[in-house]
């Protein structure tokens, strides 16, 4: 990413870059609150609102941040922002805030929140960090949404709430798949996710980091 | 950017910091407390309907609280106090309050309370006299931490309408479904006690490898603590220590009907 614009900084990180599947961070949250659509949607715009605003700040003051101290002022601001979101869910969207319970604060520990205030908000500007974090928050969404439909879909039958196919509990024919509302489905969709993207982008392909020798023949001792 | 390492530098930075962030934190929690507060009544009060079976989704919670009257309770005595307003009383911080609480010594703890409130609120549903529904408020120690809910009872102060756990950190899968709706419906139409509650004690318990009276309820698989948690605490809230001086006069009142 040499010359950053605009639009190449909001829009590398939904598939290009994107923060789960190919840096594969923040895979803790999306196991724990993918089990349905609408927990997603909170909690992908949460880390949005994170991390758009972790980058600004950190951004406006990168001049003045001593660098022996950066990652401890870094912390202190997410985690300021991590508390006002939490605060805020709680307030307005309290049924929501119960369901997300301790992920809201566990943003903290998001590594793409960090990730990005070291690597980019460090060296560039407000808006751009702005943009940077929307993008990055957004590659999370992205991921956290289409994960929660495949849950959803085939752990209750429903999507955002809504009945798709009517499952046996309800008298309808769809039997409910019940590991996909446990979050071990979530690396199998992440899995396949990661397949579909790379199939599209060759280049993501990492190289093997090591190559097995061929089985020697055991010789005779001589 | 050598200045910028300066131990002046860091320590304005940190300390510059350290005063934003706390006023930006500080801010948004005392703004957002009374919003905070409203959904925490509302998330009570709808388990409080959800107990009786009342919740209609979809409708006002207010609404639907104007049917049930709260009253405060004097649980030694069991008769209703009109000193405290029930609407504001909070037995939880009570409880905390030497003065508004006593200790309970060993043997009488069986929830594992240590300290309880000397007055409780009681939710009634229908007449105040001759109520449809009695809930009252229970907590108990289960294997993790303490669990609350609400219990609601007939008007005769023995058949069970409900219970509900609205905050519990049991693990989740096992001692985790006292959530279960399945399971709580379980519990509708056990009586309290099996004599009248003749001897005063509450014969109410959960029980291992099958329910076969009135009075038994199906353990929860895999979690004996919680289970024993769970008897405990209902056993208490409904005992001479909790509720039981308050629930008497239904029972004499249905006994003589």
């Amino acid at each position: 990413m040499s010359a950053a614009t605009p639009k190449g900084v909001l829009l590398t990180p939904i598939f290009k870059n994107n923060p789960i599947a190919l840096q594969i961070l923040g895979i803790c949250s999306a196991l724990a609150v993918t089990s349905s659509m609408s927990v997603s949607l909170v909690m992908a715009l949460a880390v949005i609102a994170v991390t758009a605003f972790s980058n600004l700040f950190v951004s406006l003051i990168r001049k003045n941040i001593p660098s022996s101290i950066r990652i401890i002022v870094q912390m202190t601001i997410i985690a300021s922002l991590v508390i006002v979101v939490d605060q805020v869910l709680k307030a307005f969207a309290y049924e929501m805030s119960k369901q997300l319970s301790v992920f809201v604060g566990l943003i903290i520990t998001n590594c793409i929140v960090m990730g990005r205030a070291e690597g980019f908000a460090m060296q560039n500007g407000p808006v751009m960090s702005f943009l940077d974090g929307i993008g990055n928050g957004l590659g999370y969404g992205m991921i956290l949404m289409v994960v929660g439909f495949f849950r959803e879909l085939l752990g209750s039958g429903s999507v955002f709430g809504f009945t798709v196919l009517a499952p046996v509990q309800d008298g309808g024919w769809y039997v409910p798949n019940g590991l996909m509302l446990l979050p071990p489905s979530a690396f199998f969709v992440i899995g396949l996710m990661i397949w579909v993207i790379r199939s599209f982008h060759p280049e993501q392909v990492e190289e093997n980091q090591f190559v097995m020798k061929e089985n020697t023949q055991p010789k005779e001792a001589v | 950017m050598a200045s910028n390492n300066s131990i002046k530098q860091i320590l304005i930075v940190a300390f510059a910091l350290c005063i934003v962030c706390s006023v930006i934190v500080s801010t948004a929690a005392v703004a957002l407390r009374p919003l905070q507060q409203a959904n925490e009544e509302n998330d009570r009060r709808s388990n409080i309907l959800e107990v009786a079976d009342m919740l209609e989704p979809g409708q006002s919670i207010d609404e639907q609280f104007e049917q049930i009257t709260p009253r405060v309770v004097e649980l030694r005595t069991g008769e209703y106090s009109d000193e405290l307003d029930p609407e504001t009383y909070s037995p939880f911080e009570a409880a905390r309050d030497p003065a508004q609480s006593r200790t309970l010594s060993g043997e009488d703890d069986i929830a594992g309370l240590s300290r309880q409130e000397e007055y409780s609120v009681v939710y009634l549903v229908g007449d105040e006299d001759e109520p449809e529904q009695i809930i009252i408020p229970v907590r108990g120690q289960g294997l993790w931490g303490l669990m609350r809910g609400f219990l609601a009872l007939e008007g005769d102060g023995n058949t069970i309408v409900g219970i509900t756990f609205y905050s519990h950190s049991e693990t989740p899968g096992l001692g985790g479904e006292v959530d279960n709706p399945r399971w709580k419906a379980k519990w509708e139409g056990k009586k309290v006690y099996d004599d009248l509650g003749e001897d005063g004690m509450p014969d109410i318990e959960l029980v291992k490898g099958g329910a076969s009276s009135e009075t038994e309820i199906d353990a929860l698989s895999g979690a004996t603590l919680t289970s024993n948690g769970v008897t405990d605490l209902v056993q208490f809230w409904l005992g001479e220590n909790g509720f039981g001086p308050y629930l008497d006069r239904f029972r004499e009142s249905s006994e003589g009907a």
